[in-house]
């Protein structure tokens, strides 16, 4: 009973927040605002480590909380779920939060919206908690719609930017989509299995599996949980932005830098990788399924890495390599590694906040100005921001005894003992994503933080405001330099938002930004070598993530070859994946540092290449003319030629000209004239006179 | 308390307090007028609260039931009662008369007794067609609600509000002959009675089973409104003024699919089996087709006209899948559809009493001005697009999933407005509501008062704390919608 109460508190302390900052947010003063939702995020972070200790003492829970609704034979709950699996991400959600929360003093300092963005950021950490702790799939759903309500609200937190009210609602439709598939899967959930709790659901899926399929086109039979697992998968490929769905991703880099940090590489998006690896039981029975994850998983993994190369808005490089990333987690599904992909996820978590996060602070530094062209020399300026920034690029390429190199390593090891169909090209894409991630890592930690100090040089001013009208023209394509900062007011040409002036100098950030920085980097540094052991080759999710370990055997195998955290980090050295990230470093180092002329004739000299990359594989243009256009012309040719046209225009006005042409024709005989009467009398007459004398 | 006619109060309360508020007259008056109708209405929503609270939800039986001799010769009666498929709509309509009274409060300023008038009586008569047992009598309730809702569309209409008067009734006379003849056919096959509980018993064969169905169909279809006899309702809509859109929209609509289940399905069980697909086919065509058609509209009033026919549509579709979770999630969406479109045509009427239009481009921005209203208005719209949490997402949640054990491609066609029906509510919101300051008549918008503030929180109250708990409006549906199950199921045919 204490703990039931406990495991209450995780989700409502931070809506209680939300409540608060959110209804008075007109009323009461940014220190209550801020003090309510970091002491109510705080409390969730708190109890989230109570909670852990008591699954670790081997204290699970699985209950209702209460009963939403009866219908026919089902019932629908409320409840609460609480394995090893929940707490790891109940404790990446409230910590990275609570960083998140901290930071956004500083970060959203000068903003009309304060007191609204942190009931926001609350009401986003309480949703997906529900999503986390969910003990059933109505409920995950229900967190699942509303963190992606949450995000489209904060990416269109900047509400009179015309690129930031498009990406939230770009960003909100292509989910969407994913959840179209999703809502699908529950539903056959709900069908075969008549229940939507988990545990009774995995209980019953193997004798299910073996036996049904279901008939979906014509004759054409396809195994049931192949169908399922798909649907859900492609609420995950929404979510969690895969290809094609990932094209929301990039544009949702219009919201404040804090929730790109929170929600759009830390916790929401990998939504869909939380959930596939709890639906390990449904997707182990499917072959089918599996492959299909690790064939999307791949494309992203490789493809958008490719993007990361050419971006010059710092953080929407950060956000490619979010979805290159977010695909690594997806292969390690695919080859039944879910433990390793929730390890990535994890260690993923702290230090792509902490690049986030630190994007934003250099983002403070040069006075809002995202672009990594007028860049350069930083850390004479911003120490903190530059090793914490180091740390996290470190640990995203894998450096060892780093949290991402441990996570990755064993992500790839993972893909190379699968024999799944679609591995081979999975270990093409992640061995390959190795190197594109160091390239365009440290291509912008040269160009952010190294070099020549290239700022404050052109009168930025007149330019970044042109470009920004520029991108407020086209809409969204524009993705030069974007200021961060431009909010609410009617100013647009508010000065000092637009970068530094000629002399100026960027400074270090207030500490309300460097702790969070600071905060992060420690778990960025050592969570891997602390977690890899246990979670991956111990029993710790031995009750949560259920790996048919006969077809398989990946984790088995994987569990041969570790010989320890440190054993590993230093077998590291003699493998390709370690030389590819070097290999990665070091080009990015002379083409950025050494001879910066050879970039500039690589791009003029493949034109085509730049400029499908620029074009992001066209994906936003086809999206935009086929179905947004589609859709549009649709509903336009059915009002008018259907609505207008066919049912108004000829049967409605049909009826009542047929109506007025009847009654036109009757009063023909109405003329009042008694020789017209006679006459048509002595007609009459004469026609039945005919037919009484032709009867016979 | 078993000896209060409710059902007589809930419906001749209202009635009586309209011809009170008639007779204050001359606008000289209004004040009271308005206050005398704020009375009724809410005196009107307080006696329908027993139906609820003292309603057995273990029996499918009539409840509250009054019966009276009323025209002996022909075996009319007056005869009334609810169960758990009418008795939520009772307290509904009560309650969305409340906040029309409050919605025109200080913006009808001409005729203001008649205008509230009319909408008491109509409340009154609306009530007495969800409590209504015997035919005849739910024949006049039924025609009669017509009359008030024609006159505040023609009186206190827009510009064009003559030619949407008549469109809307002539749509909806053409459909009640059709049910006229087919209440006199089953008067006469039953042997002289009105009463529909002995309808629901009598044996028919086939094919009278199907020419009653199809009467039913094309009377309700024009109500609730299907395809393609649906195009008069964005024209009412347009026209009516605020007060008449949220009862045609909360109330009106749900006529017709109340119709459905308590006339076609238990009257022709077989016919309806037969024709299912029918519906079916023109319940999603009204969920595509219509979802597409609400995309391209300019006006915001027809957009959500628009998107009314689309959410009905999952209501149809829901009634002929023939499962509890169908009917129960159709039910749970009409109920829900009155609190959001509610809202939403509220809201849109907000904005017209500042700005004289519906135009969205007209707008742009009118959050920077109204952000209490941009607010209600996002919440709104988001239960519109049938968000989780609130009442729009638990129908077509329940239909959609009722839909996969049926047919998958059914509920996947169904489920394309989980995509399209975000698409039309968002797009529309971001174009008025979101952006820079668009023109003048968006910088002079002064945000909502208190009494908009108020009708606001009502219809938050209802969409949020039904997404939120739907349990209460469902567990006293079960013994009815299993009972009509367990009814349609059997066939007719002797």
């Amino acid at each position: 009973m204490e703990m039931q109460k406990l495991y209450l508190m995780v989700p409502l302390a931070p809506l209680v927040g939300a409540i608060i900052a959110g209804l008075f947010c007109r009323v009461i003063p940014r220190w209550m605002a801020h003090t309510v939702t970091i002491a109510g995020v705080a409390v969730a972070c708190f109890v989230s480590f109570v909670i852990f200790q008591d699954v670790m003492a081997g204290n699970t829970y699985n209950g209702p909380v209460y009963q939403w609704l009866t219908s026919g034979e089902y019932r629908f709950e409320v409840g609460f779920l609480i394995d090893q699996l929940t707490v790891t991400m109940m404790l990446v959600v409230t910590s990275v939060s609570l960083m998140v929360h901290i930071y956004t003093i500083g970060y959203m300092q000068d903003d009309p919206g304060y007191n609204r963005f942190f009931s926001y950021i609350s009401l986003f950490t309480f949703s997906m908690l529900m999503l986390v702790m969910s003990n059933n799939f109505m409920q995950l759903f229900f967190g699942w719609e509303a963190v992606g309500l949450v995000s489209y609200l904060l990416i269109g937190f900047w509400y009179t930017r015309p690129t930031a009210i498009f990406a939230n609602l770009k960003a909100f439709l292509v989910n969407r989509v994913g959840d179209f598939g999703f809502i699908l899967g529950i539903g056959l959930v709900l069908t075969y299995f008549g229940t939507l709790d988990y545990t009774a659901v995995f209980a019953k899926a193997p004798s299910l599996a073996s036996e049904t399929s279901i008939a979906l086109f014509g004759e054409g039979r396809v195994a049931l949980m192949t169908a399922i697992c798909i649907l859900l998968f492609i609420g995950a490929m929404g979510k969690s932005a895969q290809v094609p769905l990932h094209v929301w991703l990039p544009d949702s880099m219009e919201g404040p830098t804090p929730i790109s940090a929170l929600i759009h590489a830390a916790t929401m998006v990998t939504a869909g990788i939380f959930m596939v690896a709890r639906m390990s039981p449904l997707f182990e029975l499917s072959d089918t399924a599996l492959s299909f994850v690790v064939v999307i998983g791949s494309i992203t993994a490789l493809f958008m890495g490719f993007l990361g190369v050419i971006q010059n808005d710092i953080k929407r490089v950060v956000a490619y390599s979010t979805l290159s990333q977010l695909g690594y987690m997806t292969v390690a599904l695919g080859v039944s590694a879910y433990s390793v992909a929730i390890f990535h996820l994890m260690t993923h978590a702290f230090f792509k906040a902490l690049l986030f996060l630190g994007a934003g602070s250099v983002i403070i530094g040069m006075h809002h100005d995202q672009d990594i062209r007028n860049m350069g020399g930083l850390r004479k300026y911003m120490p903190i921001t530059w090793i914490t920034s180091l740390i996290g690029s470190l640990a995203l390429i894998g450096t060892p005894f780093f949290a991402g190199f441990y996570s990755k390593d064993s992500i790839i090891e993972a893909v190379a003992l699968s024999h799944l169909p679609g591995s081979g090209f999975a270990y093409f894409a992640v061995m390959a994503g190795v190197f594109v991630t160091a390239f365009y890592s440290f291509r912008m930690y040269f160009l952010v933080f190294h070099g020549e100090e290239r700022f404050g040089k052109v009168p930025h001013h007149a330019e970044t405001v042109a470009t920004a009208k520029a991108g407020h023209a086209s809409a969204h394509d524009d993705h030069s330099a974007h200021d961060d900062a431009h909010h609410a007011s009617d100013d647009h040409d508010a000065g000092h938002h637009h970068g530094l002036a000629p002399g100026q100098k960027p400074h270090e950030t207030p500490w309300v930004v460097t702790l969070p920085l600071v905060m992060l980097a420690i778990p960025s540094v050592v969570i891997g070598y602390i977690g890899i052991e246990p979670m991956l080759f111990g029993d710790f999710f031995k009750q949560s993530i259920f790996v048919d370990s006969g077809a398989h055997p990946v984790m088995k195998e994987l569990a041969h070859h570790f010989h320890g955290a440190f054993a590993m980090a230093t077998h590291a050295v003699t493998t390709a994946v370690f030389w590819l990230a070097f290999l990665g470093v070091a080009l990015s180092w002379f083409l950025y540092m050494k001879r910066p002329d050879i970039p500039a004739a690589i791009k003029s000299r493949f034109g085509a290449l730049y400029t499908l990359l620029d074009n992001k594989y066209y994906f936003d243009k086809f999206n935009d003319v086929v179905f947004a256009g589609g859709a549009r012309l649709l509903g336009r040719g059915l009002w008018k030629g259907g609505d207008t046209g066919l049912i108004d225009g000829v049967i409605v006005s049909g009826a009542v000209h047929l109506v007025g042409w009847l009654s036109a024709v009757a009063r023909l005989f109405q003329t009042g004239h008694i020789y017209h009467y006679a006459f048509t009398m002595i007609i009459g007459v004469f026609v039945l006179m005919t037919l009484w004398v032709t009867r016979a | 308390m078993s000896g209060t006619p409710l059902l007589s109060l809930a419906i001749w309360v209202p009635i009586l307090a309209g011809l009170l508020v008639l007779a204050t007259g001359s606008d000289r008056n209004a004040p009271l007028a308005r206050m005398l109708s704020l009375l009724g209405a809410v005196a009107g929503l307080l006696v329908t609260i027993p139906l609820y609270t003292g309603f057995d939800m273990h029996t499918p039986a009539m409840q509250f039931v009054e019966l009276k001799s009323w025209i002996p010769s022909f075996n009319v009666n007056y005869h009334l009662g609810v169960d758990g498929i009418s008795m939520l709509f009772v307290i509904l309509n009560s309650f969305i008369t409340v906040t029309v009274v409050l919605a025109g409060w200080q913006v009808i300023d001409s005729k203001v007794a008649q205008y509230n008038a009319g909408f008491l009586i109509m409340s009154g008569l609306l009530n007495g067609i969800f409590s209504a047992l015997d035919g005849l009598l739910f024949y006049v309730f039924f025609e009669a609600s017509l009359i008030p809702l024609y006159l505040i569309i023609g009186i206190w209409g827009g510009p064009n509000r003559v030619y949407a008067a008549f469109k809307f009734f002539l749509f909806t006379l053409l459909g009640s002959l059709l049910f006229l003849l087919a209440l006199i056919y089953m008067y006469l096959k039953s042997g002289g009675s009105f009463s529909i509980l002995d309808w629901h018993q009598m044996p028919l064969g086939m094919a009278p089973q199907t020419w009653l169905f199809l009467a039913f169909l094309v009377a309700f279809a024009v109500k609730v409104p299907m395809w393609p006899v649906h195009t008069w309702l964005p024209d009412a809509h347009v026209e009516a003024p605020t007060g008449g859109s949220i009862v045609l929209a909360a109330i009106a609509l749900k006529l017709g699919a109340y119709g459905f289940l308590r006339f076609s399905l238990p009257i022709a069980p077989d016919a309806s089996h037969q024709l299912a697909g029918l519906v079916i086919a023109l319940s999603l065509i009204a969920i595509i087709y219509i979802g597409f058609v609400a995309l391209a509209q300019e006006d915001m009033k027809k957009l959500v006209a628009y998107s009314s026919i689309a959410h009905m549509g999952f209501v149809t579709l829901g009634f002929f899948i023939f499962s509890a979770m169908g009917i129960e999630g159709a039910l749970v969406q009409m109920i829900s559809h009155g609190f959001v479109s509610g809202a939403m045509f509220f809201s849109i009427g907000v904005m017209y009493d500042r700005a004289h239009s519906r135009q969205i481009a007209d707008y742009g921005g009118v959050v920077n001005k109204m952000p209490k209203f941009a607010a209600f208005f996002m919440l709104f719209a988001m239960a519109n697009a049938g968000l989780p949490a609130t009442s729009g997402f638990v129908g077509e949640f329940m239909v959609i999933l009722a839909a996969v054990g049926y047919n998958f491609w059914i509920a996947f066609a169904a489920a394309t407005t989980m995509v399209v029906g975000a698409a039309y509510t968002l797009w529309m919101y971001k174009r008025v509501v979101f952006g820079a300051v668009a023109n003048h008549h968006v910088a002079e918008l002064a945000d909502i008062n208190a009494r908009e503030f108020f009708i606001f929180v009502l219809f938050a109250l209802g969409a949020l704390g039904m997404g939120l708990y739907p349990q209460p409006f469902t567990e006293v549906m079960h013994s009815s919608v299993n009972e009509l199950l367990r009814h349609v199921a059997l066939s007719k045919i002797q």
